[in-house]
């Protein structure tokens, strides 16, 4: 098969721009489908090898305090295989050279070794010495941020006392791979810190000694998980547990699953566009090559060539292409996994992450676009080689060509005669004109998904921390205080308002539905913290009953009106009955609501609060932190500016690597569309323009039919696509509402423009090619070619 | 003509219908005719009148939709020779095989693959053949042994054909078929490419039918077959073949 085969180098470098342009959309597909499977599998990897190889827990349960020795009794549980009692403390400190408020927490450690579940990864130094009491692990992540060493020191409040901590390790744990504050979206590494420090010292400071208030075991092999939770539950209610929770609500696990799930999505729905738009262009490709060959197949037949020979020769030129945009695909899949890796490395916080793109990868992505290049072939090689040779010999019949409908709506004069060519060459190939479409449109939609997901993280944003969330500060106590403390915090320095609200850990429980939230209790009117309604107007909180959050509603499968059961995680545990009197429109997280004083009373209690939250002058935030520093009741400062900077910078860095990885994807498809189109037009139509020109037509004259296709093509392809870009933002919606957050549908009119504009670019760049290729038509040898 | 000598097809009642476009064409109508081993046979005929249509079938590339045309009748299945065929009922897989080891064809506009020069059009053909001949003697044998590595854009008509003709003699045929060889060539040429059928003709004992509108070219026959509307006119047998190089048209 030698000769055949130069053959075919011959024709894949004539072809070579069609080719590119083939190549450049499979190597999308195959470039996405890396990359989501690269990041999956590292991710996966990362994630699985350390809590195996450091015992990550598989339920957690929060207490108020039970005795150690309830560690024997627990551990006759049936099911439970490994046991922890720990301590952990709410911690707020002060970095030398620091001016903001630190916030953290401090788990303990048995004391002077490894603890039996979730072990720490020591990146340098060690656990704290057996005995000492100011010694502790600080998180990677933190140390980093700051700068900080083993032998550096910080300051730190425990339950209000002020002690000195000498750092003696720097450490990562399974427990917070993605490390970010109880009521943070996003990490922030300067602001947010876990230590780990000696049980008997930490228990000592924390007024804990003999006694735990956090429990992290692991099942027997077989064991029944929801066995396990409720006996312990049992159990442990009346130490004050809130209930023990899975890995399925840890929420550092959580937020690694809903990135794989992402990542899921993205290796299969990106992947499919790409490789059924490669299938349609090789398909248009292919059969016009062989369209062209037709003599050639027919003479190779006639010589006695078999169509299995025929079609191994045709197939290996699809074959050739589809390598070769699997090559590029690879590479550039590799190189953005690698881009995206060092995004990861920064918050998901893993002691060793391997980015290797997986050998099964390869060869499924090999595979499935050999299977999509087969798909695109297959018929226009068939249908070629099985033609009987003779038949092929001869000139094709003469097309026809008949008056479209089209034609008729629009009146002669106004059509011309480049415009009636342009129109029954479109007619006479109705499918071939509509997959062209279809194909832009396709590239137009994805421009619209890419500048949806742009516009509505900003959108879910803004409303997040513009609308929902107004005060500048969240103060947390150390635990339920008298309403009159809001009245010390106000005459703090550069406080100019504050707000205070009241969070009881609660069950949530309608017919057999459940969700474990709390119940946030505000002013009637709250100033500082919004609950919104559909048309993102602020709502009163109701005298009587409870508000959720709409995701939350939908997760209980509950309507307003409907009655709640609510089970206490506190105090006495009562269990209430809440009427749902309407719900809460927010992008992120998921709540309850109700009025502070109603909520007081439901707990039988005096006019109590957790924390507050506050207005503050910009002018005087070095003043205010000195001063909260004094109050030791206060066991954490969250900073609401420093929370959105956080999560704008997380969402532009990855938002902007998808967007750019968008765009151009999107524009290769629609260049490869078009650019395919209007070569197979050329060439179909080179003898008829050739014409055109002998007889006295200029160069814009005649590419007026070419461009004319392309331009009604394109405009033909813009609405198609917008309306497919809407449709599958709407599943990307829906893929991705969760309790974490919710990305709002909403587009713009600037989302369709930039669509538009993204697909008219690509047919601008084809038109300025096909109309340099018509200056180089060889006029008479075209017309003295036989045909 | 020798009649004697075996018979290579032998034709009865061929008939051939096409759908082109919206009209049906009775290609032919009714041909009865026997080809003999080694005689060099011209089949006139003005356009339409199916002879395109009848080399396509004894070619085995097209089949007839009436009649009966078989290959080498005589021939018993075990001799060392090719078995015969009936070409009517052959199967695709027979009638390509059939192509690949027993006819070569020669083309009115050459039909070269402009992707590969004169030595490698051949080669596509001597590379799935039994016993060919290298290419480059094939190429000698038409005269063309000095433009070996010529792409078609760089030969003139007249050795695009020799090429052609090299390429169907390459596998040593037992059938030449030739499609109006000279059609697109001029006087001098078109005699040079005649005397290249000639010889191969007389050196191999290949059997040669040349299909032609050209009466002059009947000439150089030891038969010619005059062809209208589908149907065998009538025959006549020269008693001497008259060589190219006499011919003038």
């Amino acid at each position: 098969m030698k000769t055949l085969d130069r053959k075919l180098y011959r024709d894949l470098w004539r072809l070579k721009g069609q080719a590119l342009a083939i190549a450049l959309v499979i190597a999308s597909g195959v470039m996405t489908l890396i990359l989501a499977v690269t990041t999956l599998e590292s991710l996966t990897g990362a994630r699985d090898r350390f809590y195996a190889s450091h015992h990550f827990a598989e339920l957690f349960v929060e207490l108020k305090r039970a005795p150690l020795g309830l560690q024997a009794q627990l551990q006759q549980l049936e099911g439970v295989n490994l046991i922890e009692p720990r301590v952990r403390a709410a911690v707020r400190l002060a970095v030398p050279g620091y001016g903001d408020p630190v916030r953290g927490q401090l788990l303990s450690l048995p004391d002077g070794r490894q603890p039996l579940l979730n072990h720490l990864y020591l990146k340098a130094g060690s656990l704290p010495e057996a005995g000492r009491d100011d010694q502790a692990v600080v998180s990677d992540a933190f140390a980093e941020a700051h700068g900080l060493a083993p032998g550096d020191r910080l300051e730190a409040i425990v339950n209000g006392r002020h002690t000195q901590l000498t750092i003696s390790g720097i450490g990562l744990s399974p427990e917070f791979l993605y490390q970010v504050a109880p009521t943070d979206l996003m990490p922030d590494y300067h602001r947010y810190a876990v230590l780990w420090m000696n049980q008997r010292a930490l228990a000592q400071a924390y007024g804990m000694e003999g006694a735990f208030n956090s429990l992290t075991l692991t099942l027997q092999a077989g064991a029944s998980e929801a066995e396990v939770v409720d006996a312990l539950d049992l159990v442990l209610a009346r130490y004050g547990a809130i209930g023990a929770q899975t890995r399925h609500d840890q929420q550092s696990h959580r937020f690694i699953e809903e990135e794989l799930n992402q990542q899921r999505i993205t290796a299969t729905v990106l992947p499919a566009i790409f490789l059924t738009v490669s299938a349609f262009l090789l398909n248009v490709v292919m059969g016009r090559i062989i369209q062209t060959q037709r003599e050639q197949l027919a003479v190779l037949k006639a010589f006695g060539y078999r169509d299995s020979e025929l079609a191994r020769h045709y197939g290996l030129l699809a074959a050739a292409i589809v390598l070769l945009g699997w090559v590029v695909g690879v590479a550039l899949g590799s190189w953005a996994a690698s881009g995206l890796a060092g995004i990861y490395r920064e918050y998901f916080r893993f002691p060793e992450m391997h980015f290797g793109v997986p050998l099964w990868a390869l060869a499924l992505s090999l595979l499935v676009t050999l299977l999509a290049a087969l798909a695109g072939t297959w018929h226009a090689v068939w249908r070629a080689v099985g033609r009987p040779p003779a038949e092929a010999m001869r000139p094709p019949a003469p097309h026809r060509f008949r008056r479209s409908w089209l034609e008729r709506l629009i009146p002669a004069p106004l059509l011309g005669n480049e415009g009636r060519i342009v129109l029954r060459n479109l007619a006479r190939h109705p499918l071939k004109a509509a997959f062209s479409v279809v194909g832009i449109a396709l590239s137009a939609g994805l421009l619209v998904i890419g500048a949806y997901q742009l516009a509505a993280v900003d959108t879910m944003i803004d409303q997040q921390y513009r609308q929902v969330l107004q005060m500048d500060m969240e103060l947390t106590f150390n635990e339920p205080t008298p309403a009159r403390a809001a009245g010390e915090l106000r005459h703090l320095p550069g406080v100019l308002a504050v707000e205070t609200w009241r969070r009881v850990p609660v069950t949530l429980i309608h017919a057999h539905r459940q969700y474990r939230t709390s119940l946030l209790g505000m002013a009637q009117e709250p100033g500082m913290r919004q609950v919104l309604e559909g048309q993102g107007r602020p709502q009163r909180l109701p005298e009587t009953g409870v508000m959720l959050t709409r995701h939350l509603a939908e997760l209980l499968d509950v309507k307003v009106g409907d009655t709640l059961e609510v089970a206490v995680m506190e105090g006495r545990r009562q269990r209430l009955s809440l009427p749902l009197t309407a719900l809460v429109d927010e992008p992120l997280g998921v709540g309850a609501y109700l009025e502070l004083s109603a909520l007081n009373a439901l707990m039988h209690e005096g006019p109590a609060i957790s924390g507050a939250w506050l207005l503050v002058d910009a002018e005087h935030t070095a003043e205010l932190h000195a001063a909260l520093w004094e109050l030791p009741r206060v066991a954490s400062i969250g900073l609401l500016t420093a929370a959105e900077q956080g999560v704008r910078e997380y969402m532009d860095e990855t938002l902007l690597m998808v967007a750019v990885i968008f765009v151009g994807i999107a524009s290769s498809i629609a260049f490869g569309v078009v650019y395919n189109n209007a070569r197979i037009a050329f060439a179909e139509r080179a003898r008829e323009l050739a014409t055109l020109q002998v007889l006295g037509y200029t160069r814009a004259e005649v590419a007026r039919i070419l461009l004319g296709e392309i331009a009604l093509l394109t405009l033909a392809a813009i609405p198609l696509g917008w309306a497919i870009g809407v449709f599958f933002s709407h599943l990307l919606h829906r893929a991705f509402s969760h309790d974490l957050f919710r990305i709002p549908l909403v587009f713009t009119p600037h989302t369709f423009g930039f669509a538009a504009a993204g697909v008219l670019v690509a047919s601008l760049l084809v038109a300025a090619l096909v109309f340099r290729r018509l200056g180089r038509l060889d006029k008479i040898r075209v017309l003295k070619a036989v045909e | 003509m020798d009649e004697t000598a075996e018979v290579v097809f032998h034709a009865r009642g061929l008939k051939r219908f096409y759908q082109m476009g919206e009209m049906t064409i009775q290609a032919l109508r009714g041909i009865d005719l026997e080809l003999h081993a080694g005689e060099l046979v011209v089949m006139l005929g003005a356009s339409g009148s199916g002879k395109s249509t009848l080399l396509n079938i004894l070619g085995g590339l097209d089949s007839p939709s009436e009649g009966t045309l078989s290959y080498h009748p005589r021939r018993s299945e075990g001799s060392h020779e090719p078995p015969s065929l009936n070409l009517a009922t052959a199967s695709q897989r027979e009638l390509t095989n059939f192509r690949r080891h027993h006819v070569g064809f020669v083309f009115q506009f050459y039909n070269l693959i402009s992707s590969l020069t004169a030595r490698e059009n051949v080669a596509v053909v001597t590379e799935i053949s039994r016993t060919p001949l290298p290419p480059e003697e094939a190429l000698a044998l038409v005269g063309l042994e000095h433009r070996l590595d010529h792409f078609p854009s760089q030969l003139s008509g007249g050795e695009q054909q020799r090429v052609a003709i090299a390429r169907a003699v390459a596998k040593q045929p037992e059938v030449l078929l030739c499609d109006e060889p000279t059609g697109a060539l001029d006087f001098q040429t078109g005699i040079r490419v005649l005397e290249v059928l000639e010889r191969i003709n007389r050196e191999t004992g290949t059997t040669v039918a040349i299909i032609t509108h050209n009466e002059v070219i009947g000439d150089m026959a030891d038969r010619i077959i005059r062809l209208r509307d589908g149907r065998v006119d009538d025959w006549q047998a020269n008693a001497q073949r008259r060589r190219p190089q006499e011919l003038r048209w």
